[in-house]
């Protein structure tokens, strides 16, 4: 590794969208644009939606866009965990009331009381379906 | 003969089960195979986001955040992964069962539990056996975003914060290879600072610059840790539905196989003990002239 490049690793949770060599990335940050040459000193910090540019030679230059995410800079190495969805405070709030209201609903048909002996031979008689198969099996 | 006739139609609707069965399969093939792509595709994220978290470790961050906090525990909460379909064998069965053994033990130690479910099939059992559902998502596909995933674990992580709950697990099935899928139990909160992880190379002292500051950035990059590890979670109980279902949908076939041959035997014997006693006939009858 030269002391004039980086590497530089785009991520999302779902897939790998770069990872190589490049010579300046300029990122989005929260508190404004951030452009990171090498030897940059350890910072971590929130990215909000925009242009990620790597710049990879003096002629190459490459755009991702990216809905907000981490960015982490080590001396030699610049990481972007990269979000995938759109992410407001608002809108989590939105999609954990959502989940738990259908938990609610669902709940609301059953009794509230934790059966255990009910879970506990619901599984036993799965079991015992699953071992006269095998038995079933085994005898032809 | 009568029984011919019916042994005959027997055979053809083994047969039309036998072709259900191995569509199936090869559609739980080819779903497997896809689902193995996205677990190896969310790999570099986990990780980078825990090659960061292990920097952390190393940076001695001056911000103690509340994901940390070990609790003396009163109640632990469950994130069950299961499937949305049937038909994969034990699968979610064995899993609930491990989840299930957990909660005795819990109760023998004076612990509650809570849940929070992703698929058909958690959602199911646990509203049937009346167990506290803190949220659950079911539907989310074959190959789920982890947008879908969000609700579900902000509602549960909330809990830990609100200290409603003093651990949260991840339950899920651990995808080794086609033929073998482990039901496995992972803590997730508190996140445990790992001592092993600890590079020698960064020993001496440092901290990373935080902006806007170490709170926000923080808190914002552990809950995105918890997210990543609950989507890894999720995508390997799909890896595993299809690995078992694939399983399960060829051992009906082959059961299939071996009814249908074996009917074909009974078949045959008919007709030929139905020949038999025809010519009988013929030849008795013609004597008798």
């Amino acid at each position: 590794m030269s002391d004039k490049t980086m590497r530089l690793d785009i991520v999302s949770a779902e897939e790998e969208l770069f990872s190589a060599e490049v010579q300046m990335v300029y990122a989005p940050a929260e508190m404004g644009e951030v452009g990171i040459t090498p030897k940059h000193t350890p910072l971590l910090t929130k990215l909000k939606a925009g242009d990620v540019r790597a710049e990879i030679s003096d002629s190459e230059t490459k755009i991702f866009f990216i809905s907000g995410g981490i960015l982490e800079i080590q001396p030699n190495a610049v990481t972007i965990l990269s979000d995938t969805a759109i992410r407001e405070s608002d809108l989590d709030e939105d999609r954990a009331k959502k989940s738990e209201l259908a938990a609610k609903q669902a709940m609301e048909n059953s009794n509230s009381d934790m059966d255990l002996v009910k879970a506990k031979t619901e599984l036993a008689q799965a079991a015992a379906q699953l071992r006269l198969i095998k038995k079933l099996k085994g005898k032809r | 003969m009568a029984g011919s006739q019916e042994i005959r139609t027997q055979i053809k609707s083994i047969q039309n089960t036998q072709k259900i069965t191995k569509a199936m399969e090869m559609v739980a093939a080819s779903k497997m195979r896809k689902a193995v792509g996205q677990m190896e595709k969310a790999r570099p994220y986990a990780n980078k986001i825990s090659y960061v978290m292990s920097h952390l470790a190393n940076a001695h961050a001056e911000y103690n955040s509340v994901y940390f906090e070990v609790r003396e525990v009163k109640k632990r909460a469950y994130i069950v992964v299961s499937s949305d379909r049937g038909l994969c064998g034990g699968l979610n069965n064995n899993l609930f069962k491990k989840v299930i053994e957990s909660t005795l033990e819990n109760k023998k130690n004076e612990i509650d539990t809570s849940y929070s479910v992703f698929g058909n099939k958690a959602a199911g059992f646990f509203q049937r056996i009346g167990g506290e559902v803190i949220s659950q998502s079911t539907q989310v596909g074959d190959q789920p975003k982890i947008e879908d995933l969000l609700g579900t674990i902000k509602s549960t992580i909330d809990k830990f914060i609100s200290k409603d709950v003093d651990e949260v697990y991840v339950a899920y099935n651990k995808f080794f290879n086609t033929v073998s899928q482990i039901p496995t139990i992972d803590k997730i909160l508190p996140i445990s600072s790992n001592d092993e992880a600890i590079d020698k190379e960064y020993s001496h002292y440092w901290d990373y610059l935080y902006e806007p500051d170490a709170k926000e950035v923080l808190e914002s990059l552990f809950v995105r840790f918890i997210e990543s590890l609950t989507y890894r979670a999720v995508v390997e109980n799909i890896a595993s539905e299809q690995a078992s279902r694939m399983v399960a949908m060829k051992s009906s076939s082959d059961n299939a196989s071996d009814l249908i041959d074996e009917l074909q035997i009974i078949y045959n014997k008919n007709r030929q003990a139905a020949i038999t006693q025809e010519i009988s006939e013929i030849i008795s009858g013609a004597s008798a002239l």
